[in-house]
């Protein structure tokens, strides 16, 4: 298998077969947590998207030319978030001088993901599996689409939620917990037909 | 050894690197310059741009009441920004309703001024400070209730109108993590310009209220900020008509205290409902204002009042002796300050009396 053709494959084995929320359960408390309201999931699986894609190419860089060529890979983890914190950082800071609408619908939800766990997972995960410089951000740009995938559904469903009588002690991150496992349940359905 | 230092220098490299860039971005791209903030039409300030407009706002020492300190969980903090900022922010959106958003209401910790804003906020709000002050007095005016005086020593005077309500700070505490503020009327006459006199009254549990009862103690330090509210005596010849309940006896009786010294002879009635006689206080005052004051009635209303009281004076609720004293809703002007159960339904004598709505004034405590 070439590279190329292993980087389609792996992008499409983030988003479905093995979509970073639902079989590995990553970055959850902002998933439950803003999945109240369609507008704003947009938002933040539009903010993930991107911050996964440049992340996970900007650690590749990192870790191959920096930590590598030192013999530093133990100390991936710290890079990493140090890495990914600031890059977040400067982006909210461009969003906000150009575009008031973009920083209005994206920018507000980046402090939000600077330490989410799904972000730094999918930098690891790169590092594990030895993917190469496309490979790695392919995957990256695939789990930032399965998560926004993953956060619509569940927005769209907490939305028709309000109207159900749902069981008082349920309420809430509850009931949301066991729809996200019923969906996590769906996606296996897709597991097995490609691998990352 | 060697790796050791590799390590350290390594991390600290790629750290300060980034400092450095964040540094650089911060002092490029997140620099506004100088901007503009215009507040009705006529005040201008020049800012530091790219911070949120409270903040800004407050280094101008224009102080917007907010209750949460600006992280947009409160929703106090309403201001009409005419000119200047962008599209509402998600953060914003739960506090303001449709009409809000029709009139350009924004959330003053949300908005961050990065070029030039109109704003216009309620001119009493130019006259709100912050005074660091120091507990004078405390006594206590009946089993509940006690009077807080507060001396003010920095700034060392406040002026404001009789009425008006001070918000105060209190610290964290067994009862709280963060500092709270909580609101209080004013019973002082606003020609003492050094003193703040408060009634409050405990509520089981209520934070600011044990903090009070319990701890607070003559010569402590205390942080509070106002003048606030619209609730003040109208410039008119009308009848006046005042109700009070429980420590809302406080800005009647600044009004009442504010028309004896400014010799505002109108013709006024007092109406102070009570349960029994030990919830009755400051009647003694009273008495000696109505020697001040020509045409001025106190009329003490007790709803149950005990045997050893020997009570003469008006008996039932409230609203039953305010119908039976009123005769008629005519040329009157009406104040209340209580509990929201006991205005609504003072309200609906009144109206039921013919006393337009726009001139009913109330200060309910929330």
């Amino acid at each position: 298998m070439d590279t190329g053709f292993a980087a389609v494959a792996i992008f499409f084995a983030a988003i479905f077969t093995n979509n970073i929320l639902l079989t590995n359960y990553l970055g959850m408390c902002s998933f439950l947590s803003v999945s109240r309201e369609i507008k704003t999931s947009l938002g933040l699986g539009a903010a993930v998207i991107f911050v996964m894609a440049s992340t996970s190419f900007l650690n590749y860089i990192v870790y191959h030319f920096v930590l590598i060529p030192l013999g530093l890979e133990a100390l991936r983890f710290i890079v990493f978030i140090i890495v990914i914190a600031a890059f977040v950082q400067l982006v909210e800071m461009v969003i906000e001088r150009v575009s008031e609408t973009l920083y209005a619908a994206l920018g507000i939800f980046l402090p939000l993901i600077t330490v989410n766990c799904a972000i730094l997972g999918v930098s690891l995960f790169m590092v594990i599996r030895e993917y190469g410089m496309l490979q790695s951000f392919m995957y990256g740009l695939g789990s930032g689409i399965g998560w926004f995938l993953a956060i619509m559904a569940m927005a769209g469903i907490r939305q028709r939620l309000k109207k159900a009588q749902v069981p008082k002690g349920l309420e809430g991150a509850g009931i949301t917990l066991v729809i996200t496992g019923m969906m996590a349940l769906a996606f296996m359905g897709f597991s097995g037909m490609i691998s990352v | 050894m060697v790796s050791f230092f590799v390590s350290v220098a390594a991390v600290s490299g790629l750290a300060g690197f980034l400092a450095v860039l964040m540094v650089i971005a911060d002092a490029t791209i997140a620099n506004y310059g100088t901007v503009k903030v215009t507040i009705n039409g006529d005040k201008k300030f020049d800012v530091k741009g790219g911070r949120p407009l409270l903040a800004t706002l407050m280094d101008e020492g224009v102080f917007i009441p907010s209750a949460c300190g600006g992280r947009g969980s409160c929703g106090l903090c309403k201001v009409k920004i005419k000119d200047g900022a962008g599209a509402f922010l998600p953060t914003e959106l739960p506090w303001l309703s449709d009409e809000e958003k029709e009139n350009g209401i924004r959330l003053a910790c949300q908005c961050k001024v990065k070029n030039d804003y109109a704003i216009e906020i309620p001119e009493e709000l130019f006259n709100v400070k912050e005074f660091r002050t120091t507990v004078l007095r405390i006594r206590d005016l009946t089993h509940d209730i006690k009077e807080v005086v507060f001396k003010l020593d920095d700034p060392a005077t406040m002026d404001y109108k009789a009425g008006q309500f001070i918000q105060l700070k209190v610290p964290e505490y067994e009862l709280t993590d963060e500092p709270v503020y909580r609101a209080y009327s004013m019973a002082s006459h606003p020609a003492v310009k050094d003193q703040v006199e408060t009634e409050i009254r405990l509520v089981p549990n209520g934070i600011c209220t044990t903090y009070v009862h319990k701890h607070l103690k003559e010569g402590d330090q205390v942080i509070l900020n106002g003048p606030y509210g619209e609730f003040f005596l109208r410039d008119s010849d009308r009848k006046v008509v005042c109700i009070a309940g429980s420590s809302g006896m406080a800005p009647i009786k600044s009004i009442l205290n504010d028309m004896a010294v400014r010799g505002i002879d109108r013709e006024t009635m007092y109406f102070f409902g009570a349960r029994s006689k030990r919830d009755l206080f400051l009647a003694d005052e009273m008495r000696e204002l109505e020697a001040k004051l020509p045409r001025f009635s106190f009329i003490p209303a007790l709803s149950e009042p005990e045997p050893e009281d020997n009570w003469d004076g008006a008996t039932g609720l409230i609203t039953e002796v305010l119908d039976s004293y009123l005769s008629s809703g005519d040329n009157v002007e009406a104040y209340l300050c209580g509990s929201p159960g006991m205005i609504d339904a003072c309200i609906n004598v009144l109206t039921k009396k013919g006393v337009p709505e726009d001139l009913i004034f109330y200060d309910k405590f929330a």
